[in-house]
């Protein structure tokens, strides 16, 4: 049993180290790289699999029973994500291939990488609070490492902002698990939802659960939280971009997910609906910030935090349906984003810049690239019938459901504004002849690159499609999932036994 | 006005460089597939006609009742034949009309898709089906009307038209969704047979306008109407196709597939009533203000599209049969005058109205396919128009509400029509020959061949009525009504007043005609003063966007990460501080807690640190003082039992003290802030306070209450006997919780390969330069 959970974690370490031993400059880091990726894939399919068939699957730690040591644990949601954190990364671990220097490489790039995937494994996996913050701490330091490795100015800066504003975020989770502790005395998620339950101060575990807000909020890039993620997204390599940009807000929205349905359920008038308008907007602040960007990259962040909010839209409502759109959205976009920053790169690679107003062409002379670009794009704003539109369907449907009006239609003009930013960038780098006159075109890029940093791209593209014509299986996944997200006896009692 | 003359022109110049036609057997299928649809759909007549209705549907998302289902009746076989027919012309056409362009292909494709999604549109069962196809549309229509790529007026056309639409398109989803609500089904056939459950549901009104939102900007009514003249930046074919023939009709489609459910009320009648004849009357005043043929069309067009909104306001079965059978005259006629401008712009190289005359000669064909098309236009006899002009008069004279209102409007647009018929179809091939930039030649026969074919159609079934009365006219009133009916269709109705309203028409529309130069100045001296097209105003939203973005994008992006920090405190202070008071938590101690004068001390120890570090100018005075916090901690842990932790706590300070020491060394002065920051000092000042108050306050509120040590009990009765260890802290941290342990020390590893990897790529020192 424990083999499943613990593999996702120990195979990216694993191959940190393989790489980390490597000597530097060697071209078998890479290889490593990807192999291990590949590795992480299959276990996270397998755990999946375990999962869907078997329920809730546990392993406490050195056999410490919950709540003493901790609990390494997988329901629907937390297998579902490590998957998606293993395609995203074999994706850009192969993308890595044609876009991270020897100098990047020699300075462990691979290194980091790795162990920013076992960090966010950690975190989808942990059934522990304070474990979760381990976990958090090791995303952090790798994914800081990696956004300032061999830096420019651009990205020593975006750096900086960004390990500020998280490491608030650090303080304050590191707080609140000291607050939460000091009202329960336990630190097992499991039995952390059994104990908040006993608290007679009901009041002060809404307090404590502002305080994970914030926090959590500060990871997530909510509105008005989000403003490392805009500053530093733009600026290191582009597979860097696209690992953070699927990856590392939706560890903060997991978290959010997590703590809010699993701990803090028990004033849920208060903070789920504080919790709906932070989602209306972060929407609308995203969206605008896009509408006013005139870089690829910049544009792509502000979205992220644009939808952010949808996700956690979803939480907020804490319906059923609202909750099967959040994991539904949270997958969809998982795969769209990091497809798109991806794409971003090559764009950038054949047209010599991410300004939108110094690049243009390729529609004429990469027809490939533009289709390649329009199926994450038009997806991302939601355009039927790919996998955003599902999303959207399902969260404003979730919420015209209980008569929230306000929000639905929140989600729906921002969405015509996804549009209007998403055609912003297709009309400029593809429709609009490049400025300089010159036909950015694919043989630029010798075979090897090309079939490094496109497989990826329309790999995920093709994945894109497929949720979308074939919708059933992952919201039949997703219901699932929230169901037991909605009813956590079963998480519990898989993490605790029948001791209480 | 924008104009558009000549672009198709430009186009044509770019591919007769280019063109090698390499890809030119793709126009074959593309017409050939459709071709065949439209024989399938045509043997389903008599079947439909005999009242039956066919059903597919497969499952597509179970979980969330979201059928891919389809139903064929009387109005979708309607519509399904329109697609087919056309889309076959077209396709034919088209292979001509873009040979050797570059993107041929792509052309192909998009046609493609367009025709897929909008067949599926007009066929759908499922509501959510409906809209997946309905969206394709417009995706579809936006990369066909942006075709011409180079062109910033193309772009800047296919995104308005994008934008409305999708505008439109949100709302109906919305509306289709609480439709879904109200009818408890997301399967149109089980809605419409749900009687009155949707009229009488409380969310009538708003499903109503979210609806028509979705129908309004779709086809294009006023005040939305200016994207469709703005999207003759396609190229022609397309514009014959989607913003004519078919897809603008989905609006139209939309509103006649929810008569049955939506109908009847006032809010209903008087919404299409006024929308209709507005955009009708309208539409067709500008559209004499046009010297660009296919401007004129596009402005016909809309006045179509008005006109058929405010017949299906009605409920009367001739209303209705007028709105479906000047649906197919529309259809028939203006796809083929398209074509004939397009065909004319081709040969000639222009389509304005004053450049282009006496092509009769040169080219006859075009001619008399013109002159067919556009009598029927004008609504003469034996033509299908006429049939339809009459039934239209019937139709007005028939509602109930507002007969007079409906008359005037269909009188005066006919009118207008009249004119503008004699303007696009007969002008540019009668009278004197004019210069134009190539000399005129009759087009190839793919050319001509689709627009003669719909021409003629139209001509037959003005003199046969009855092969579309009882197959197509009928079946489709009686799905929009959702009863059955008989329709009649016949050239002669008698002497009556409808037949009267038909003369004064053409009088009128003569009168037109023969004064319609001086009329376009003067609508033209008109049109600098009064705005007739929200045109300006979109701009004018879209800069309004864009200034709203960047203004809150400057506010909150600022660049300055002091801000940032303070704006995130601030938000915890904010948050934690009102959600404190709002859930009554706040727990105040005794004003004095009685402690002892070693804990003031070290109390004192830490917050005359914190206060110094805050405050100083200097780097190495901040790094001492918070060292003194450390070592104030450490006597707190030393007070209360600890020594083991407080041992670590200033091991680690000295370390971190003498370390940070030795590098601030060797970097330069920190440059003393001066004036300008005071006031920013007092407000971070501010918010530290503020977020210190707010944390004691939560951590006063928290040790108020009982501690449960059942976890800590376990360790303290369980570390020797099974972890084997007499300190506790230790076996905590290399047995019970060792996966921590773990995670902590893959944080310093790394932390210490970033910082090596920083040191050895020169960032720090080339950011420092």
């Amino acid at each position: 049993m424990s083999w499943y959970l613990t593999l996702p974690i120990v195979i990216p370490l694993a191959t940190a180290i393989l790489v980390a031993l490597q000597r530097s400059g060697a071209a078998a880091g890479r290889w490593l790289s990807v192999g291990g990726s590949f590795l992480l894939l299959a276990a996270a399919v397998a755990l999946v699999a375990q999962v869907w068939r078997h329920g809730v699957i546990v392993a406490q730690m050195g056999s410490w029973a919950a709540p003493f040591g901790i609990t390494l644990v997988a329901d629907l949601l937390s297998a579902a994500m490590v998957a998606i954190t293993a395609i995203i990364g074999l994706a850009v671990a192969i993308y890595a291939l044609a876009d991270i220097d020897a100098r990047r490489e020699a300075l462990g790039y691979h290194t980091l990488y790795q162990v920013l995937l076992a960090g966010v494994c950690g975190a989808f996996l942990t059934g522990d609070i304070f474990n979760l913050y381990v976990w958090f701490e090791v995303m952090l330091i790798a994914s800081f490492g990696l956004m300032v490795l061999g830096g420019d100015k651009a990205q020593l800066d975006g750096g900086i902002k960004y390990i500020a504003l998280n490491l608030v975020s650090t303080v304050l989770f590191l707080s609140g698990i000291g607050l939460l502790y000091g009202l329960t005395g336990t630190l097992n998620m499991a039995d952390l939802h059994l104990a908040v339950r006993e608290v007679e101060q009901t009041g002060l575990v809404t307090v404590v659960a502002v305080f994970f807000m914030v926090a959590f909020g500060i990871k997530a890039a909510v509105f008005p939280l989000f403003f490392w993620l805009p500053a530093s997204y733009h600026t290191p390599p582009v597979a860097v971009s696209a690992i953070f940009a699927g990856l590392l807000t939706k560890v903060g929205v997991y978290a959010l997910i997590r703590v809010f349905s699993l701990i803090f359920t028990q004033d849920i008038g208060y903070t789920h609906a504080l919790l709906l308008a932070v989602a209306g907007l972060t929407m609308v602040t995203g969206v605008l910030g896009a509408a006013a960007q005139d870089g690829f990259r910049k544009v792509l962040s502000f979205h992220i935090v644009s939808q952010i909010g949808y996700m956690i839209m979803g939480l907020a409502l804490f319906t059923p349906l609202a909750l099967v759109g959040a994991v539904f959205y949270l997958v969809h976009h998982i795969i769209v984003k990091a497809n798109l920053f991806l794409v971003s790169g090559v764009a950038n690679r054949l047209t010599g810049s991410f300004e939108l107003a110094r690049i243009g062409g390729l529609y004429k002379s990469a027809p490939l690239l533009a289709v390649l670009f329009l199926v994450p794009a038009l997806s991302l704003a939601g355009i039927p019938p790919l996998s955003g539109f599902w999303a959207k369907f399902l969260l404003v449907k979730a919420s015209l459901d209980i008569g929230a009006y306000m929000i639905a239609a929140t989600a729906l003009v921002v969405g015509l504004l996804t549009v209007y930013s998403m055609t912003k960038v297709w009309a400029e780098a593809f429709w609009k002849p490049h400025p300089a006159g010159t036909a950015p075109v694919m043989v630029l890029l010798d075979q090897r690159e090309r079939l490094a940093l496109l497989l990826p791209i329309a790999a995920l593209a093709a994945l894109t499609v497929a949720i979308g014509l074939f919708p059933e299986p992952f919201v039949a996944f997703a219901e699932r999932a929230a169901g037991q997200l909605l009813d956590p006896t079963a998480y519990v009692r898989a993490v605790l036994g029948d001791v209480r | 006005m924008i104009g558009l003359r000549g672009s198709g022109r430009e186009t044509r110049a770019e591919h007769a460089q280019e063109g090698s036609g390499t890809k030119a057997w793709i126009g074959w299928p593309s017409f050939l597939l459709p071709a065949a649809l439209l024989i399938l759909f045509a043997s389903w007549l008599p079947a439909i006609a005999a009242g039956e209705r066919l059903h597919f549907a497969l499952a597509w998302i179970p979980s969330l009742g979201v059928n891919l289902s389809f139903l064929v009746d009387g109005l979708s076989l309607t519509f399904a034949l329109l697609i087919t027919g056309t889309g076959a012309v077209v396709a034919l056409y088209s292979g001509t009309y873009l040979a050797g362009h570059p993107h041929f292909a792509r052309f192909y494709l998009y046609l493609g898709l367009f025709m897929v999604a909008m067949l599926g549109l007009v066929l759908a069962d499922d509501l959510i089906t409906l809209f997946v196809f309905w969206e394709l549309t417009t995706v579809a229509s936006y990369l066909l009307i942006g075709f011409d790529h180079a062109s910033a007026k193309a772009r800047r056309s296919a995104l308005q038209a994008l934008l409305l639409t999708g505008a439109g398109g949100l709302a109906l989803l919305a509306g289709l969704i609480l439709l879904a609500t109200a009818a408890g089904s997301f399967e149109l056939s089980e809605i419409l047979a749900s009687g009155d459950a949707v009229r009488e549901h409380g969310l009538y009104l708003p499903i109503l306008v979210l609806v028509l939102l979705g129908a309004f900007t779709k086809s294009a009514q006023v005040p939305f109407h200016f994207w469709l003249p703005n999207a003759m930046a396609a190229p022609t074919p397309v514009s014959a196709y989607l913003h004519s023939a078919t897809m603008v009709k989905a609006g139209i489609y939309l509103m006649a597939r929810m008569h049955p459910v939506l109908s009847g009320t006032d809010a209903w009648i008087w919404t299409l009533t006024i929308a209709g004849a507005t955009t009708a009357v309208l539409a067709s005043v500008i559209a004499l203000r046009q010297t660009d043929l296919k401007l004129a069309l596009a402005y016909t067009t809309v006045m179509a599209l008005g006109t058929l909104t405010m017949f299906l306001g009605a409920e009367a079965t001739v209303a209705i049969a007028a709105a479906v059978t000047f649906l197919i005259v529309h259809a028939l006629y203006k796809a083929a005058l398209f074509l004939i401008v397009g065909i004319l712009d081709h040969q000639t190289g222009t389509r304005e109205a004053d450049q282009l005359g006496g092509l009769a000669r040169a080219m006859p064909i075009s001619a008399c396919i013109a002159a067919a098309a556009g009598l029927s236009m004008a609504g003469f006899p034996p033509f299908l128009g006429f049939i339809g002009k009459e039934l239209k008069y019937e139709g007005a004279l028939a509602i109930a509400s507002e007969p007079l209102l409906v008359a005037t409007a269909a009188v005066l647009a006919n009118a207008l029509m009249v004119a503008l018929a004699g303007i696009v179809a007969l002008r540019p091939f009668l009278g004197n020959r004019r210069q134009t930039p190539r000399a005129p030649r009759e087009a190839p026969i793919r050319l001509w061949i689709g627009p003669a074919f719909l021409a003629a159609l139209g001509l037959s079934f003005g003199v046969a009525p009855a092969l579309i009365a009882d197959t197509l006219v009928q079946p489709a009133v009686t799905a929009i009504l959702g009863r059955p009916e008989t329709v009649k269709l016949a050239l002669w109705h008698g002497i009556n007043i409808p037949l009267l309203l038909s003369a004064l028409t053409l009088a009128l529309g003569l009168a037109i005609y023969a004064r319609h130069r001086r009329l376009r100045a003067a609508l033209a001296g008109l049109e600098s003063r009064l705005p007739t097209t929200a045109d300006q105003a979109w701009d004018g939203l879209l800069d309004g966007l864009r200034s709203l973005a960047a203004a809150q994008t400057r506010l909150l992006q600022s660049g300055v990460l002091r801000r940032y920090l303070l704006l995130t405190f601030a938000t915890l202070a904010l948050a934690v501080g009102t959600t404190l008071f709002a859930v009554d938590a706040v727990r105040l101690p005794r004003l004095w807690p009685e402690l002892l004068v070693k804990e003031w001390a070290a109390l004192g120890l830490v917050s005359a640190g914190a206060l110094l570090a805050a405050t100083t100018q200097s780097r190495l005075t901040a790094i001492c003082a918070l060292g003194v916090v450390g070592v104030g901690v450490a006597l707190l842990f030393l007070m209360f039992g600890a020594p083991d932790v407080a041992i670590t706590q200033l091991l680690v300070e000295t370390l971190f003290v003498v370390l940070v020491a030795v590098v601030m060394l060797r970097l330069p002065r920190l440059q003393p802030d001066h004036g300008s920051a005071r006031g920013g000092r007092l407000r971070d000042a501010g918010v530290a306070v503020l977020v210190g108050a707010v944390v004691t306050l939560v951590l006063l509120a928290v040790v108020d209450g009982p501690i449960d040590r059942s976890v800590t009990a376990y360790f303290e009765q369980a570390s020797v006997p099974e972890a084997f260890g007499r300190n506790i802290v230790n076996v905590i941290l290399v047995d019970f919780r060792a996966l921590d342990t773990f995670g902590e020390i893959a944080v310093v590893a790394v932390a210490a390969l970033a910082a090596l990897a920083l040191i050895r790529g020169g960032g720090l020192r080339r950011a420092r330069s």
